[in-house]
């Protein structure tokens, strides 16, 4: 009984001291998390009105997108529609392409990870250089994110001490966080200095004022925005909100979920090109408007890729963002991934204890782990589920059909109690590799009830 | 009133003492309690294991069983809960005649005693001079709000900690993670064996922290997974249902 999840968890797991490190670091972002949405009294009206508020959105889009798309074009902003990942990539290198952009610097966006834009930049001959630090790290190392907010937290400094004395030549040796981070800094500076175009995603849009809103610590993204002429922002239809007063119930929400921090570093509103640059919008669908067709999953569509679900995830937290076959891991990633495609990323679905504890959690009340289950129910329908799980089930329903069966075993069951060890913690039982088995009672309740025992 | 218990089929053959306390407990609170024989599972492993039509029969089932009750109470948050949450899907909708429907009619015993019958003190006084860690169960929090969950901005509230305060010489705490899972989900815990055992030894871990001697809950299928890491690690800890102590003595 395993899935490609598990096997990659109990990898994770051999290395008991890193696993630990992961586990408790994750769950001080939680602590931070909470101490901030404790701090705010009305946080359970906050999560109510920011689900409500993203239902309406998410069913009033055309309307929106038009307004927002007719208030950016009077800021003076281009406005592109893709419906696809491939669409979204041609759009964005056919403005890089007509401006001879060779260097071009981005801040971190989930989407260009959906679209794998960068290898597609990267084939075209553009030098792509993300500069949030995270995202340069793992570039640097040609990986992937394992972590929506925190892409490089499974990282530890001696690695990236290491890929420093390659990459930016710093002194061998010196892992000191400060000396690293100053490294860095140095070594985009003249990355910032040198890009030909500069390109975000974005956190939320506004339909009311056309302006595309970015939240960050680090301000890469101002930093990179500021220099270069040509500026491309893009960004999923999900992340439209009706006007400023629906947008500040949001910001009150996603630093506090994220990070536990009050408000990021940086919320920059780009609503108009700079003096004599280009500003462009690329909106994009790549397959949300069928998410939104299915009135189960219609939920996940509120996600702000906050990554509280992730951080208070029990499972996420010992197993990691690589274990999960999904570029988004965690129990929105579970659900993301098989409404991409459930055939190929049903693997994830074992990745939950079904302890409710993301849909307590979610600022905007994505019902996560119900949606969890509803997806467990539909693996047998497409052919993908364990095959052991369902002999077991079918195993079940046999006995507990038949009380008279059940309560034979339960008396039988008294005697499994004195089997040999060899029979009972073997490869073929998951259970007892780490646990004991319950030991069955010598007379079951029902039995006892019968003979007039229990009084 | 008349109660029918629902003793879930774990506890019947691993924890009968449990349906035993449940049954004193009650009669003791002056409630009219009847078991109707041969029950057997509520159908929650297989529903969460991904296959909930292999449930349906045993909903019937179960609906039969305890038609006769003003309430069914049983010593499991986990599976009553499944059944309250659940049972609407599987049953087709019937008013019973003098009842509401199995799913609205159904209560853990903790919850019931807390809100419906709201005893002021104990039948009969009970000591139990040892101190105990709460097993705040994630489906008694987060599904039956058995307690605050951790993640809700709400004042603090637990209705185990309410009844267990009932006992005297007790001291209780609640261990670090309040409510942080402990693992084991069902099928869940073999399939994600590896992930599973971790969260256990992780449980007991900050049980153990706490300097309690027991650790207590309303959810025997916690304490089981935690009962199997605590004895193959030999750790100095014990596990026990909430009414097993409330109906010491008894």
């Amino acid at each position: 009984m395993s899935t490609k999840h598990s096997k990659s968890a109990e990898a994770f797991q051999k290395n008991k001291e890193m696993a630990k490190w992961h586990d408790q670091t994750l769950w001080l972002v939680r602590e931070k998390r909470d101490r901030q949405s404790k701090g705010v009294p009305e946080w359970e009206l906050l999560r109510e009105m920011a689900m409500q508020t993203k239902l309406y959105s998410n069913s009033h889009l055309p309307e929106l997108l038009e307004e927002f798309e007719k208030n950016a074009i009077a800021n003076g902003v281009h406005v592109h529609w893709a419906k696809d990942a491939e669409e979204y990539n041609e759009i964005i290198y056919g403005i890089l392409k007509k401006h001879n952009v060779k260097k071009f610097i981005k801040s971190k966006s989930m989407l260009s990870e959906e679209c794998e834009l960068n290898e597609h930049l990267i084939e075209k001959g553009i030098d792509v250089v993300e500069s949030d630090l995270g995202e340069r790290i793992i570039q640097l190392m040609h990986k992937k994110p394992s972590h929506i907010v925190m892409p490089a937290i499974h990282i530890k400094k001696e690695e990236i001490g290491e890929l420093f004395v390659k990459e930016m030549d710093t002194e061998p040796g010196n892992n000191d966080q400060t000396y690293l981070t100053h490294a860095a800094r140095r070594n985009l500076r003249q990355k910032f200095i040198e890009a030909e175009a500069a390109m975000t995603g974005a956190n939320f849009v506004v339909a009311s004022t056309g302006e595309a809103v970015v939240c960050t610590n680090e301000g890469n993204a101002d930093m990179g925005t500021s220099q270069p002429k040509i500026q491309i922002t893009a960004f999923g239809i999900d992340k439209i909100v009706p006007n400023r007063e629906a947008l500040g119930i949001f910001t009150r929400l996603l630093a506090r979920s994220a990070t536990g921090q009050p408000i990021t570093t940086y919320t920059a509103h780009y609503q108009k090109p700079r003096h004599g640059g280009e500003l462009h919008f690329v909106i994009v669908d790549n397959g949300r408007t069928e998410i939104l067709k299915d009135e189960k999953h219609v939920k996940t569509m509120n996600c702000i890729r906050c990554a509280a679900c992730m951080n208070t995830c029990p499972v996420y937290r010992r197993s990691g963002g690589y274990s999960y076959t999904y570029f988004i891991p965690g129990p929105i990633g579970i659900n993301l991934g098989m409404l991409k495609g459930a055939k190929k990323y049903y693997d994830n679905v074992s990745a939950c204890s079904l302890c409710h504890s993301c849909q307590d959690v979610c600022p905007v009340k994505v019902d996560l782990a119900d949606q969890i289950y509803d997806w467990r129910q539909k693996l047998d329908k497409f052919g993908v589920a364990s095959s052991e799980k369902k002999r077991m089930s079918q195993g079940i329903k046999f006995l507990m059909e038949r009380p008279k069966l059940f309560n034979f075993a339960m008396s039988a069951g008294h005697l499994l109690n004195s089997f040999p060890r060899f029979m009972v913690y073997n490869n073929l039982n998951d259970w007892g590799k780490d646990r004991e088995l319950p030991k069955f009672a010598k007379e079951s309740f029902n039995e006892m009830w019968k003979k007039n025992k229990v009084k | 009133m008349k109660v029918g218990l629902f003793i879930p089929c774990y506890i019947n053959a691993v924890y009968p003492e449990v349906g035993v306390a449940s049954y004193k407990l009650l009669k003791s609170l002056g409630i009219d309690v009847d078991y109707p024989l041969d029950q057997t599972c509520c159908g929650q492993p297989m529903a969460n294991a991904g296959f909930e039509n292999e449930s349906k029969e045993l909903a019937k089932r179960f609906d039969q069983l305890f038609e006769q009750y003003d309430y069914i109470v049983g010593p499991s948050a986990s599976c009553v809960v499944f059944v309250r949450d659940n049972y609407s899907k599987f049953l087709p909708k019937k008013e019973h005649k003098a009842h509401k429907c199995t799913d609205e009619r159904i209560y853990e015993i903790c919850e019931f005693i807390h809100d419906i019958v709201k005893p002021t003190a104990l039948p009969k006084a009970v000591s139990f001079p040892h101190k105990v860690s709460i097993q705040n169960s994630c489906h008694g929090v987060r599904l039956m709000h058995l307690s605050a969950p951790s993640e809700h901005t709400v004042p603090y509230f637990n209705k185990l900690r309410n009844l267990l305060s009932l006992v005297k010489d007790i001291e209780i705490v609640e261990p670090e993670r309040i409510d942080e899972c402990c693992g084991f989900g069902g099928m869940f815990a073999a399939e994600e064996f590896s992930v599973s055992a971790q969260m256990g030894r992780d449980k007991v871990e900050r049980h153990i922290k706490t300097g309690a001697e027991y650790i207590v809950g309303a959810d025997s299928s916690c304490m089981m997974h935690q009962g199997g890491i605590i004895e193959r690690e030999k750790l100095p800890i014990k596990t026990c249902h909430v009414v097993e102590i409330l109906a010491h003595g008894l």
